[in-house]
């Protein structure tokens, strides 16, 4: 190997820097939810105690913390779920073209690009107008939709430009119909970047903000819920709530990748014979 | 119905329709109804179907909305300029100064995870470092670079534009990684070996080679920084606005027409600013 120039140094200081950027932050409110009893919002610790995660435990004067942590995971499994088979059967169908597909795409990359604020106000003035009651398990779940499916065809599209269709051939070329062709061949070999995309549904749907804010209804999500607290919780319980939230979703962020690393594993082990004599 | 579904049309139509109902009810349909509403009239209670230019005559007479318009530019512009620097050099330190490819993705992804975490969260982290007694007060005044705390740290438009590159950047990192990814390095060494330095390759070769990923980039950054209201709310602590808090503030007070009126020109620009670099950049090819 040839030896490191002099930029990498300088770059991988660059890096490392910016990498206390992006977790100094974060870090610093985990420390910061263990301050004492007495302590405030910031420096010095007064102590280390365990004080404001109790605290959330008990019954807050406002809101309704552990009620939103339970819509927010449920949602999110909903919108999950849905971004997943939506947008395998939309990668699917627009891998070739169809009439009306170039309106599709961009209305893919304009639900991606639209200030969220409007996907907020438009459908809750929709709800409003037609007499329906915004609630986020229909109004929330539409509105994060919008935010989740174009990431999950973006993938999907990455993933089919990646695509072998050598093997789709080899299966029909055996007889196989479409449906056991997608079944056996196509959804095994995508399952990896399948993923990825219900990752992106979830945690998408689990911290998103600004479409569920007129959306939601009357039961907030957790998001929503912390922001109301921003304007009225000046105590670091903010923090405890913000390191456990974290850390809820590094605990799904970390299983989903070693799913992914599982399979990849299990891929390369049962990959192909070819060429070994069996 | 056999041939039927052997038209190609009808079973792509088929096999999109739950998404185009999604986007057909949840996009589609909203976007109209702003258009509409947008020409309506509103009293102290409640709304009234009308048509009349009223509410665009009074956004486009005050000069509240100027200042505004001229805001979400400046914030979108800063901030575009910081997380293309920061993404640009962290993607090439990540593409072409890691050797290993598993290492390549490792700290990829070390990248990538604050993505996924929740962007309320991340704003309220910088409080203990930016407040008028936090980290960097403190640490500017043991160093003697400061006598008193310094007070635009937290809510100031410095700290908007942080807010911003910290939860933005990774929306240049990652297209731009990509694109340089694809880059053959073949390109490199034919460079080096015709005498380029550094610089040049770099100035040369990489740079217009990066071009389609610095465009996905930035219409990333771009919109998402033109149709923010909650970071610029949060870290100005309310002082400064842009076109996203004259929304929501309209639609606090339900003055939905005037609201829809003020959506629908920030839709239109973003959609123009979208439409200007879209001409740079085919991206569909470049998934």
């Amino acid at each position: 190997m040839e030896p490191r120039p002099r930029s990498f140094y300088v770059l991988s200081a660059f890096f490392a820097l910016f990498l206390l950027f992006l977790y100094g932050p974060t870090l610093t409110i985990g420390i910061l939810s263990f301050q004492g009893e007495g302590g405030g919002l910031t420096f010095p610790m007064r102590g280390v105690s365990m004080y404001w995660f109790y605290d959330l435990f008990e019954q807050q004067a406002v809101g309704d913390i552990w009620g939103s942590f339970r819509r927010s995971i449920f949602l999110g499994l909903m919108v999950m779920v849905t971004t997943v088979v939506v947008s395998v059967m939309g990668g699917l169908a627009f891998r070739k073209k169809f009439a009306g597909s170039g309106i599709l795409f961009y209305l893919i990359i304009t639900a991606l690009v639209i200030p969220s604020i409007l996907v907020s106000l438009g459908i809750g003035l929709l709800f409003s107008q037609s007499g329906l009651n915004v609630h986020w398990s229909t109004s929330g779940f539409g509105a994060q939709l919008t935010w989740t499916l174009p990431f999950g065809l973006l993938i999907m599209f990455a993933v089919f430009n990646r695509f072998d269709k050598s093997f789709e051939e080899a299966a029909h070329d055996l007889g196989a119909s479409p449906w056991q062709t997608i079944r056996h061949v196509v959804l095994p070999i995508i399952a990896p970047s399948l993923i990825g995309v219900a990752l992106f549904g979830f945690t998408l749907s689990y911290d998103e903000f600004a479409r569920t804010l007129l959306t939601a209804g009357s039961y907030n999500t957790l998001p929503l819920e912390i922001y109301g607290m921003t304007t009225n919780v000046t105590s670091p319980v903010l923090y405890a709530l913000g390191t456990l939230t974290t850390l809820f979703s590094l605990l799904i962020i970390g299983g989903f990748l070693a799913l992914a690393l599982l399979s990849n594993r299990r891929k390369s082990r049962a990959g192909s014979d070819a060429g070994k004599g069996v | 119905m056999k041939k039927l579904l052997e038209n190609r049309n009808v079973t792509g139509w088929l096999m999109v329709s739950p998404l185009a109902a999604v986007l057909l009810v949840f996009l589609v349909m909203p976007i109209v109804l702003i258009v509409i509403v947008s020409f309506w009239r509103a009293t102290e209670f409640s709304i009234i179907p009308a048509f009349e230019w009223d509410n665009y005559a009074f956004l486009f007479g005050s000069p509240v909305t100027y200042t505004v318009f001229f805001n979400t530019f400046k914030y979108a512009f800063i901030t575009w300029a910081f997380t293309l620097i920061i993404g640009f050099t962290v993607a090439y330190y990540l593409a072409f100064h890691i050797r290993s490819l598993t290492w390549q993705v490792a700290l990829f992804l070390l990248c990538t995870i604050p993505f996924w975490t929740s962007n309320i969260i991340r704003m309220i982290s910088w409080i203990p470092f930016l407040g008028r007694n936090g980290i960097a007060n403190s640490t500017m005044m043991s160093w003697g670079v400061i006598d008193e705390p310094v007070e635009w740290l937290l809510f100031s438009d410095f700290a908007v534009i942080l807010a911003f590159v910290h939860l933005y950047t990774l929306f240049m990192v990652v297209p731009i990684f990509n694109t340089m990814m694809r880059i053959d390095k073949s390109l490199i060494e034919a460079a080096r070996d015709a005498g380029a330095n550094g610089a040049q390759i770099l100035w040369n070769v990489i740079i217009p080679l990066t071009k389609p990923g610095i465009m996905i980039g930035t219409i990333f950054v771009v919109t998402l920084v033109m149709g923010d209201f909650i970071t610029v709310r949060f870290m100005s602590g309310s002082q400064s606005a842009n076109v996203g808090r004259l929304i929501s503030n309209d639609i606090a007070l339900l003055q939905y027409p005037s609201a829809s009126a003020t959506a629908i020109v920030l839709l239109a620009t973003v959609l123009i600013t979208i439409g200007i670099l879209l001409r740079f950049v085919d991206i569909r090819k470049e998934l």
